[in-house]
This record gives C-alpha cells, structure tokens and sequence, in this order.
C-alpha cells in the first residue's frame, strides 16, 4: 500500500462494483460520456480495498460535479469552482480519509482556476478528476476555457476569441506533483491511470478527456477512431521510447519523439525516413525531477486537430505532501510547548490578582 | 477632565521600582493624586507610538489600574515621514475605579513631531499637558504640515501646559556610550518618552525592562540602549524642574471581583475564545483565513498555538479560506473563517452553501470603515445587514456581537455554541476598535467555560416499511431542528449532501414545489428557534422613558454616556444585545416599554432599520461614521436631545 493511502482504514470484506453504487439515479443525458467515466470509477475503487467511509468526493458545480451523487461513499457536492478548496480544508485535517474530487474544464479552470493551481501547488493529499469536454453543458452549450479559438457557441455566434487552456501544461506550470490525461471510453487506460493518480503521495491531476454527445460531441474523436487514433494519440509509458503510428519493423510505432538538438524542444519525426536514428527517441521519464520535459512533451498536441495528444502519467514525482507536514507540525509543537493547557494560556502574560 | 483628589502624597508611597534605576533620588517633588487620566502618544507611523502604547498600558494594568485603550494608526505601513496622514497615535485612559471607553478628550498629548502636534492638537481640552519633542520642529518639518510659525513660539499653545523637551538629543546623550549608530540610537526616543511618562504616573517599570531584553534579545546592544533610554526618561522627570508635579492614579481595585486579571485586546481574546471552545466541544479547531486588516492578528495568534491541535490555514483567497473551513466542518472540525467586510462579500457563496448543508461554520467579521476598501485600519459597525441579508435565497444566519475587547472571548465561545448545537454557519460580529483596543479581563477558572461537547451521529435513523435500515441526513432533532452530524469515517453512515435543494429527511435531491417551500421555511424556523436570553435592561430607578439600545462595541460609549445624563439627574434605562438574529426573545416588550427608544450606532441606523421592521417601534437612530468610537460626552448629549419630545 502506498504512502498516499496508508493512514485510511481497508474494508473488512471484498468489495464489488456494486457497493460503489448508490442507490440514486444517474441524471445525465444518455450517451454521456460521464457515464463511462462512473463505471470506471465504481469498477476501479474496490482494487483499492478501501473501506467505504473514509472515501469522499467533493465536486463543484457543472454536469461531471453530479459525480459524488452517484457514489455509495461520503460526497459533497458544493459549489462552482470551490471543490479543491474545500476538499483541502477536508483532506488537511482528516489524514484518514481518501478524498476525490470531481471537476469539469469550466469549474476547474475557469470559476475555480485559482483554487485548482494552488492546490497543486501545495501538493494536498487529493486525487482531482477533470472532466474536459471542453464546452459547457449544464448552461446549455457556451464555449468554456478548453474550447479551440474560433468555436461557434450560443456565446460565440462568430467564433470564440479566446486562446484556450491547456490543462495538463497549466498544471505542470503550477508546480503539480502528478499529472496525467486519459480519454472516458477507454476504460482500461483510464482505470490505469487512477491506479497511479490514487498510489501518489500529494495532489493527482487526472485530465479526462469526455465527450459531450449534446453540445460538443465528437470532440476527441480523432483520438478515439481506429483509422485516425493510431497517428494522433502517443502512449506514455514510464520507462519507455515514446513511439506512436503505424507499426515499424520491430514492432514499436513507426514515429517517435526526439529532442531536437538546436532548439531542445520535441518533435516528432517519422522513424523509417532516412538517417534517422532510433536511439535517439525520448525514453519517458515520468519521475523526472524537472518538470521541463513533460510540459513540451504537454505542448506536443495540436489544440485544433488534438494531433499528437499523449496520454498516461506525464509527471509523478514525490515532494513534500502539505496535510503530512501540517501534522508534523502539529506533532512538533507538542514536542517543543508541550500539549495545549487552555487554563495556562488564558493566564499567560502579565496578570495582578483582586483580593474578595 | 482629570481630577484631583488629594495633593500630595508621602514620597514614600512610590512605586518601588523608582529605586531601580540606578541614580540618587532628588528631593521629593509634588505628588498629586488623580482619579483618572487619558494619555494619547503620537508620533510617525516608524515612531513605534503602538509600542510604546502597548507598554504604558502593560504597566498600567499590572499596577492595577482599570483601562482602556484607542490604538489608531494609518494604513500605510510607513507613510512619508513628518507628513499629517502619517501620524499614528495610542491613546489609554486609566483609572482608580471602573471605567469604559479609552477617554474623550486626553489630558495629555506626547507629539512625537509637528505633524503629530497638528493632528491631534484639536482633540486637547485647554489645559491639557502637551509633551512635545523640540528636536524635531524644525523649519522644514514645520512647513511639511503647513505650519508658517513655530507654534512652540508663536504663542498658539497658550492655554495649554506645554513641556518642550529635546527627545531626540537627550536620547543620543543618554547613548553617546553604546556605540550604536546615530540612526539606531535615535529610535529609542520612544523609550525616553516612555521613561518620562512612567515617572510622571508612578508606574512600575520593572515589567518594560524585561520585555525589552527579551524583545532584542537577539540584539543585545539594542535591547541595553532601550533600557537605557527608558531609564535616561525617568531620570529626566525627575531632576528636570520642567516637570514640577507627578501623578498617582492608585489601583482600581474596588472596581473589579476578586480574581486574576490580564490586559487583553479583543483579537486575542477572540482567539483564546475559538481555542477554549475547541477544547470545550472536544473538536478539533480548523482556521481558514486569508490576511486581512483587522483581522489577521486572530490568525498569527492561532498559528502559534498548533501544540492545541489547531490548525491554521492560509489560504489562496477568502473564498478557498471560508471553503477549507466547511470542508474541514464536514470532517467534524470546529471550523471557522476569519475576516474583515470586503471578505465576507467574497464568501457569501460558501456561507449560502454552509446555510444548506447545514455545517456549524464561524464566520468571524472583524468590521471596518467600508464600503469596498474603506477604511482598513478604522472602526465601524456597517456589516450588520451584510450578516443578516448579504446572501441568495433566504438564507438566515445567526449573528453575536461582543460588547467589548475582553467580551470577545466569551462571544466566541457563544457563537460556537450556537453553531454546533444548531448545526448552522454563524456572524460573529467584532470590529476594528475591539480588535485593537484593549482593557483588564477577570482570567475565567475552566469550570466557569459553557460545555459544548456534541454528539456525531453514529447510527442509522430510519427504518422503512420493510425493515432496511437507512442514514438520513436531513432527519431533524425535533428540539433544535439541527440535522445530524454525521463525519466521514462513521460506518453505513455514507451520505451526499450539496447545495441544490434536497427533500427533506433523505436529503436527496428534490425540485419539488412544496418540498422546496418547507424546507425554506424550516431553516428559517430552526434559526429563529435558536435559544438566546433575555435581555437585561439597566434602569436603576424604574423612572426613565427613554430606552438606549446598542450592539457591539458602542457599549462602551454608550454606558458612559448613561452614566453621564444619570449624575445629572436625567433618567435614561439602557439596554445592549449580544444576539443580532435571533433577537432575544423578551425584546419587543422590552422596546414596547418605553415611550422613546434611540438607538446609537457606527453606521447609518442597520440596528435600527432591523428593529424598526421587526417590532413596528419608532427607533430614532444616533449615528457617527468618523472611523472612531463614540465619545461619551457627545453621545450623552445627543441621547438628552433625542429623548425630549419634538
């Protein structure tokens, strides 16, 4: 069991699926890709071994915040924006509790932007769930932070001006410990990052990419499409060559990421061309201690055609975890003043004595 | 308005400590006894007056005095030096019996400078003893505040007992051994003034010698020429023949019950008040605070006492500081947030939030000069109806106000009290003159403290028709109405709870019409349910038909000034609230009472615009937006004119 879930409490029998569920029904439009994301979250958390209690999930406002509703543990959901605050106020003083927080593009990174960056920043015991789907759904279809420039919305009617986010490089630009994307219909993928993002001591930013059947559907199809996915989406994989595409000779995928030798940035290059060494393909190095490497592997996807989009763990690296060190504190504290004596406080300082 | 009681005393009588310093005493000189005195130092904002404020008053309440105190001081942490809006002043009014307010008009003014002259020179009484600092009315300091003559010489202070006395260069002669530079040698010319005012009012000076040497102890040389010239200052009065007479104010021992006193402002009172609540509810304390003026002293104060378990949290903003707090709350902490107004605008969102979730939550407003950024250093009570109204939706809170800086302990551990019973966030309403002000506080024993413990739910609390056990965490406590409290980690307790209306009882989410009605209704009725006192009302001879009403720290002023109208002979009853919502439950008959109620209040009438709507009485309101508190002769006299009859 890793440091990040030593303190909460194992379930005393094996769990199911089932006992995930709650007994509310799920109010999304169907085809969402929310759903997909539930099944997985459900499917996945009896692995941990957790016992039901001591998990939590606190949500802001938008579709993906109705997420705690449908969990059969302690939820929150609280309003826009707020969630990584409120879950650090929660995580800070109950070691003992797994805390997930579910939050969408818009909660996260437009309303709540300055809560998401310095809970990364301080490196909180919370696994945040970011849903993008890029486009806001429960207001009905206006252009959200994510949202390409020049997207047509209700809001937008001649195109957003606005240049979008990306999540992943923001994160990494606000000191994350643990960042990495995924894509709601791959379950297999998905469940494997919550496998790292729960085992990571500190704050874990999982990006899902989610697709919104109503008011942006299609929007990571290019990644999802067996004929398109293959040349667009690069696997990360801690340890190994970062090849994607079509097949080479030996197996692994015919383009790579290689360092370009005058600039330092990445490209990508096509590895049967002529002259090109393939040695020279980036290894991933997701506990690389600077950050620099994940945030240009971060910036490698097209933001209008998501072309080259990596997916899998870009950055887990341990540093000081806060809700650890407000305890040692605490701890520590005792050790130097000894444990709080109310009556010796209130007579601190200068005092006089009136005789009856 | 100083007066004498008798003159002069035995030299025998003073304080021991005037043998410490070291030099053969002079003869004796005059010593007169006063009842009460009111001191104002004034200096630059770099002059360190709070500091020198903070020790006289430290050695006034040892000595057993009772007093209180009037820190005021700019926003600018340093302004230009020398200029008007850098001036910043302390003022302590003492005495040998009770008293209430840090005083009028002072009978004393130390003008570190010509623009602390100038500042507060429209404050003095004809009279009034001014100590001046010669060394600095100097040409290019006199123009800098518009003075075209020395007034020091051109007459202007005629009337007044003026003591010219060359701060600065008796400092540095008093230093000229220690080897420290001219510029640090300087900046203990708080201290000789210190010194010369510990002399002139008998004060012990054992106390300031010490913490001192412990305030510099990483700099010794430092904390010597402090001493020194604090020494350098007594001595001074008291061979110097500008200062003929010195004062004795004794004790005001008969004012006070027996027991052991400290001098405490009312930001650390408050934050003594959250820790011993935490101790007496047996929850954990959890602050989420973002600095804020004049707040951020409860968080520093919190901060240092981790070794209590509390835990403080800095947070990104107001609004991630109130959010930690609920989150923290929905943990079982006692969680509270602290600010000043333009915060509380920012978290009315998570207060609504707390209103629905129904989670005890302090919210602890330290009020000051608004709207927006106002006046951050100044006083006043204009939050009231922020507290009461400032949400969406009808989302009531509760709302206590302390009386006074010492009354902020025990109207923390209220409010707490209220906010766990009834699961509910909840206004404490303290201000900017609470917070810095000061006065002696009786160190309650532990038995004395209120018992806040409260009961987690540990079970389910509903069984349905076939049998299956449930958790609902909207079931209410038929009494209070307060929902269970129900913390993660609790077994089969698993809930959702959120701020989108839910049905009551399972607490599920429900847009029903007549579900949504009750549940308005419900929190409403379980606010106003909320179990406050009586109010008590002060009408000694039965015969007044004119009723004051305060709140908050007017009680001060306003008792002051009943006491005033009361030797003259008028007939005036008073009464002060600590509950602002619910208000306590005998308050209309009481207001139904009388034939006049007036209502004094730092904002334009919140009080009485509440009281007004809420009992249909003609409350006529008395108000002062100056930034400062009420001063008792004024109000007294616009209590005599509201009270008679248009």
């Amino acid at each position: 069991m890793s440091e990040a879930l030593a303190l909460v409490p194992k379930a005393e029998a094996q769990q199911s699926m089932k006992d995930f569920k709650s007994d509310q029904e799920v109010r999304w439009c169907p085809g969402c890709g929310d759903y997909a994301i539930l099944a997985a979250v459900q499917s996945f958390m009896p692995e941990l071994g957790l016992a039901r209690e001591n998990v939590v999930f606190v949500s802001g406002i938008g579709c993906s915040s109705r997420f705690p509703y449908y969990m059969n543990t302690y939820g929150m959901h609280s309003i826009h924006g707020r969630a990584p605050a409120i879950a650090t106020g929660l995580a800070a003083s109950r070691r003992d509790l797994s805390v997930w927080v579910v939050t969408g593009d818009g909660d996260a990174l437009s309303i709540g932007g300055n809560h998401l960056i310095h809970a990364l920043r301080r490196n909180v015991n919370l696994k945040i769930l970011l849903f993008n789907n890029r486009i806001y759904g429960l207001t009905k279809g206006q252009y959200s932070p994510t949202s390409e420039i020049g997207k047509i919305t209700k809001s937008t009617p001649m195109g957003s001006l606005d240049a979008p986010f990306n999540p992943v490089s923001l994160a990494l630009g606000a000191e994350a410990s643990f960042v990495a994307r995924t894509i709601d219909s791959d379950r297999k993928h998905l469940q494997g990052v919550l496998r790292a993002a729960a085992a990571h001591p500190g704050t874990a930013l999982v990006e899902i990419y989610q697709n919104c059947n109503i008011f942006n559907d299609g929007a990571f199809d290019t990644l999802k499409e067996k004929g398109t996915a293959q040349e667009a989406l690069i696997h990360l994989e801690h340890g190994q060559p970062i090849r994607f595409g079509a097949p080479a000779e030996d197996g692994l995928g015919s383009k790579g990421v290689v360092r370009d030798q005058a600039t330092g940035d990445l490209r990508v290059v096509d590895l049967t061309a002529d002259g090109v060494d393939v040695t020279q393909v980036l290894v991933h190095d997701a506990h690389a201690a600077s950050p620099t490497t994940a945030f240009a592997l971060s910036r490698l996807a097209d933001a209008d055609t998501l072309h080259h989009t990596p997916i899998g763990v870009l950055r887990d690296v341990d540093r000081p975890v806060y809700d650890t060190d407000m305890a040692e504190q605490l701890e520590q504290a005792v050790v130097q003043n000894g444990k709080g004596d109310l009556a010796k406080l209130l007579a601190g300082g200068d005092t006089w004595t009136v005789a009856g | 308005m100083t007066s004498q009681v008798s003159s002069p005393t035995a030299p025998g009588n003073q304080p021991a400590s005037a043998g410490v310093l070291g030099e053969q005493r002079q003869p004796a000189k005059e010593t007169k006894r006063l009842d009460r005195v009111i001191i104002r130092f004034a200096g630059d904002s770099g002059d360190g007056m709070q500091l020198t404020g903070d020790r006289f008053t430290s050695e006034t309440a040892s000595f057993g005095n009772d007093l209180s105190t009037l820190p005021n001081f700019p926003a600018e942490i340093r302004a230009p030096a020398g200029t008007l809006p850098g001036v910043s002043s302390f003022q302590l009014h003492f005495a040998d019996h009770d008293i209430l307010t840090p005083g009028d008009a002072p009978n004393v003014l130390v003008a570190m400078n010509p623009a602390a002259l100038k500042a507060n020179l429209a404050d003095l009484p004809r009279g009034a003893e001014i100590i001046v600092n010669t060394d600095e009315f100097t040409r290019r300091a006199l123009q800098k505040v518009g003075y075209a003559a020395n007034p020091l010489e051109d007459g202007s202070l005629e009337g007044y007992s003026v003591h010219p006395v060359p701060l600065t260069t008796l400092t540095l002669e008093a230093l000229k051994d220690s080897g420290l530079a001219r510029k640090d040698a300087e900046r203990a010319k708080n201290m000789f003034a210190l010194g010369l005012l510990s002399w002139m009012y008998h004060r012990p000076t054992e106390a300031t010698e010490t913490f001192l040497r412990k305030k510099f102890a990483k700099k010794p040389d430092i904390a010597e020429a402090n001493v020194v010239a604090y020494r350098a200052g007594w001595n001074f009065g008291e061979t110097t023949e500008d200062f003929a007479v010195s004062y004795e104010v004794q004790p005001a021992a008969s004012a006070f019950p027996a027991g052991t006193y400290r001098n405490i402002s009312g930001n650390l009172a408050l934050a003594y008040g959250l820790i011993a609540a935490s101790s007496q509810s047996e929850l954990p304390l959890f602050l989420g605070s973002y600095p804020i003026t004049p707040a951020s002293d409860i968080l520093h104060e919190l901060s240092r006492h981790k070794n209590f378990g509390v835990r403080t949290f800095q947070a990104e903003d107001e609004i991630a500081a109130i959010g930690a707090a609920l989150g923290a709350a929905f943990g079982g902490s006692l969680a509270v947030t602290t600010t000043s107004g333009p915060g509380v605008a920012l978290k009315s969102e998570t207060i609504g939030l707390a209103v629905s979730l129904e989670l005890p939550l302090l919210v602890v407003d330290i009020q000051r000069g608004g709207p927006s950024t106002g006046l951050p250093t100044k006083t006043e009570q204009a939050d009231l109806l922020q507290a009461m109204y400032g949400r969406n939706g009808e989302a009531p809170v509760p709302v206590v106000a302390p009386a006074t800086p010492a009354d902020c302990f025990a109207a923390a551990m209220e409010a707490a009290r209220i906010a766990v019973t009834y699961r509910t966030p909840v206004f404490l309403l303290s201000d900017g003159y609470l917070a810095n002000g000061s006065e002696p506080w009786r160190i309650p024993e532990l038995e004395e403290l209120p018992d806040l413990r409260v009961q987690f739910a540990t079970a389910p609390n509903h069984t349905a028709a076939d049998g299956t056990e449930s958790f609902w965490p909207y079931l209410r406590d038929p009494e209070t109405l307060a929902r269970p409290w129900a913390v993660p980690g609790t077994p089969g307790l698993e809930h959702r709870i959120g701020g989108i209306e839910k049905q009551d009882g399972t607490g599920n989410i429900s847009y029903d019409p007549a579900n949504h009605d009750f549940m308005v209704r419900t929190r409403q009725a379980k606010i106003d349910g909320i179990a406050v006192p009586d109010v008590v009302v002060d009408n000694p001879d039965g015969q007044a038909d004119t009723l004051v009403i305060g709140w908050g720290s007017t009680y001060g002023p306003i008792t002051a000034a009943v006491r005033r109208i009361r030797r003259e002979g008028g007939h005036i009853a008073q009464t002060h609230l600590r509950h602002l919502n619910p208000f306590p439950p005998n308050l209309g008959e009481v207001l139904a009472g009388y034939r006049r109620v007036i209502v004094p209040e730092m904002n334009l009438g919140q009080l009485a615009h509440l009281l007004r709507a809420k009992y249909l009485v003609d409350a006529r309101s008395y108000t002062q937006v100056t930034g400062l508190p009420f001063k008792a002769e004024q109000l007294a006299q616009a209590i005599v004119k509201e009270s008679v009859d248009v």
